[in-house]
């Protein structure tokens, strides 16, 4: 990758006893899309609000293009940010609430009207100029306000759960044009949202972030593919955690249910001790697989007919497995009750650290 | 159902008796002046009166000082609490109901003896003192309304994220008042503004014991002097409030449109 341009050094946060933000140490480079993903609470909204200037950091730093920004207002970070509730200026139009930064700013009329011109452009709006937000729909304001967060062409963007409040068709076209604009500019963008497609989708590197810490920072493949632990694995995707017995970890053996599996990747542990597996629902098929694929002997619980996939339960012994098959009209899918065989390549088995629940 | 409706109805109609004989009574009064015939003269007499219009020039020009320090003492104040401090606002709103429960006249004599000529902050030894004095204390008599209005405003924005947006794009304190939460609740700071002026109008105890020239005792000097002028200063000045009411009515048309409010 290139050079880091914003460095968020050992930040915490703490309100009072209570430490939202703990120890988190991102590095992100210039031109770079990142989202923070993890649940309600879990301090990516903290954390971007303190890199936007209005939380102060307990301690730790914050750096933009090597300045330590960590003691700046908002006002004097060269920051852009699109937040929820898009927080447009209802007094205003759009064109005003676009030049808004730039009037601050105090440039020229002229430079003003070419830039609100440019941006209303680049937000496919270039005749709702003189419309006031009131008169637009939520995802027209949303473009709105990226085009007056990007108008005084900031360092560094920064979007909070941006399509959160709009339907869910808006919110996928409108994903792909905020990429679109990003990759565009070049913009150093940071993107929190609690929706993991939302993060998959757009991001060149997802922070995975639960109670205030980094989990795990990598591509969205990585994330999806090579989870870190088992929160990671459990929040990004649908995932089926399985308890197994190792039989020999330097050979990768494992017992699940009594019968034997094997991981493509090597751990630890010595032989008896229980550890969680992990499998997601599109790695496991029905059949016998390839000459080294691990097959469980299993009974189907149910089926469920999703559209383009069917989603089966399949049990093997006490434990539930979901699996994925793609809806083809020549396949129908297997009843309930029916004895199957499923198959999963030894690589897209994860092993997780610690006991598995229940 | 026809039973509700003439209750409603009857409810109605003696309210409306209640409210209206008083003031037809006062207005077909005033008309009287001449002798066996329905005439303005009453109001001729009080329009040609150099005291009426130098008590209610003064009164206005007070009027709108007052609006002004209100207005420079709420806006900031409200905004303050809704941003950084909602935790203290039932101790505010307290505080702002305080002039509904100590009389105007305690207030006035609370005046006097700390702002008296021979204290650190002698108001009432200069005219002008004393009329600034006069704008403060009418300032504290309408904070009730003057807060609400504008804190019930400040409530139908989200002012901590327009607050935050605006900032973000380089704004200090005092834009962000002035271009950005000022407008937004102007409607509310005029119907507190209107609001303010109908009291300050007619407010006696206050101008009467700080021996100001105001409105309020010239109306109390007429009542007790005249028989038909009283009756219509008392319908000019219920026209005035009314006036006052009407406009509030007419600007809260033209109130900033949201999408969560769109008309």
């Amino acid at each position: 990758m290139g050079e880091t341009f914003l460095t968020i050094d050992n930040v915490t946060k703490s309100f009072g006893a209570t430490t939202v933000v703990r120890n988190v140490d991102i590095a992100i480079d210039k031109g770079e899309f990142v989202s923070f993903l993890g649940p309600s609470g879990c301090g990516k909204t903290t954390t971007l609000r303190m890199v936007a200037g209005f939380e102060g950091p307990t301690t730790g730093r914050i750096l933009i293009d090597g300045k330590d920004v960590t003691n700046l207002k908002p006002n004097q970070r060269s920051i852009g940010m699109v937040f929820q509730s898009y927080a447009l200026f209802p007094n205003m139009t759009v064109a005003q609430n676009i030049a808004f930064g730039l009037k601050v700013a105090g440039a020229s009329t002229d430079a003003i009207t070419a830039r609100v011109e440019e941006m209303l452009g680049i937000i496919k709006l270039p005749e709702h100029g003189g419309r006031y937000p009131f008169q637009l729909s939520g995802g027209q304001q949303q473009r709105v306000a990226l085009a007056r967060a990007l108008a005084v062409k900031p360092s560094v963007l920064l979007l909070d759960e941006p399509l959160s409040a709009l339907d869910a068709k808006i919110r996928i076209s409108l994903r792909a044009e905020i990429r679109a604009i990003q990759r565009e500019l070049g913009i150093t963008t940071i993107y929190v949202t609690h929706d993991q497609e939302e993060a998959l989708s757009m991001s060149d590197r997802i922070v995975v972030m639960n109670e205030g810490r980094v989990e795990q920072i990598g591509t969205p493949l990585d994330i999806y593919n090579k989870p870190s632990s088992r929160f990671v694995a459990s929040f990004v995707g649908t995932l089926t955690v399985l308890p197994a017995k190792i039989v020999n970890a330097s050979k990768g053996t494992l017992s699940l249910d009594g019968q034997s599996i094997h991981a493509g990747k090597k751990f630890t542990g010595a032989p008896g001790k229980t550890v969680s597996v992990a499998l997601r629902p599109e790695a496991i098929a029905i059949g016998k697989g390839g000459a080294n694929a691990n097959r469980l002997d299993a009974k189907v619980a149910s089926v469920n007919f999703l559209g383009s996939i069917v989603r089966v339960k399949v049990r093997t012994g006490a434990q539930d497995i979901s699996l994925d098959m793609f809806n083809q009209s020549t396949t129908a899918p297997p009843k309930v009750g029916e004895k199957v065989t499923v198959n999963f390549n030894p690589d897209d088995l994860v092993v997780l650290d610690g006991p598995a629940e229940g | 159902m026809k039973g509700t409706r003439f209750w409603a109805w009857l409810t109605f109609g003696i309210g409306a008796a209640y409210f209206f004989i008083p003031l037809i009574a006062t207005i077909e009064f005033s008309l009287r002046m001449r002798r066996g015939a329905y005439s303005f003269d009453a109001y001729r007499v009080v329009f040609g009166d150099e005291r009426f219009q130098a008590t209610f020039g003064y009164s206005v020009l007070v009027a709108a000082f007052t609006i002004v320090l209100g207005v420079l003492i709420v806006v900031p104040t409200a905004y303050w609490i809704r941003l950084r401090l909602p935790h203290i606002r039932p101790v505010v709103e307290f505080i702002t109901l305080l002039p509904l429960i100590i009389p105007a006249i305690v207030i006035v004599f609370g005046y006097i003896r700390m702002y008296g000529s021979s204290s650190p902050l002698p108001f009432l030894a200069t005219t002008r003192g004393t009329d600034l004095l006069l704008a403060i204390g009418y300032a504290t008599l309408a904070l009730p309304y003057m807060y609400r209005a504008v804190d019930t405003g400040l409530r139908t924005i989200d002012v901590r994220t327009l607050t935050e947006a605006a900032q973000i794009l380089g704004a200090g304190w005092a834009t962000i008042i002035t271009r950005v939460i000022l407008p937004n609740v102007l409607i509310a700071v005029l119907s507190g503004a209107f609001l303010t002026f109908a009291i300050v109008i007619g407010e006696f105890t206050m101008a009467s014991l700080l021996n100001r020239p105001a409105f309020g005792p010239y109306l109390q000097n007429i009542g007790a002097n005249r028989a038909y002028e009283p009756a219509a200063l008392a319908i000019i000045a219920f026209f005035i409030t009314w006036g006052c009411m009407a406009v509030i009515q007419i600007l809260s048309r033209y109130a900033p449109k949201s999408a969560s409010r769109p008309n």
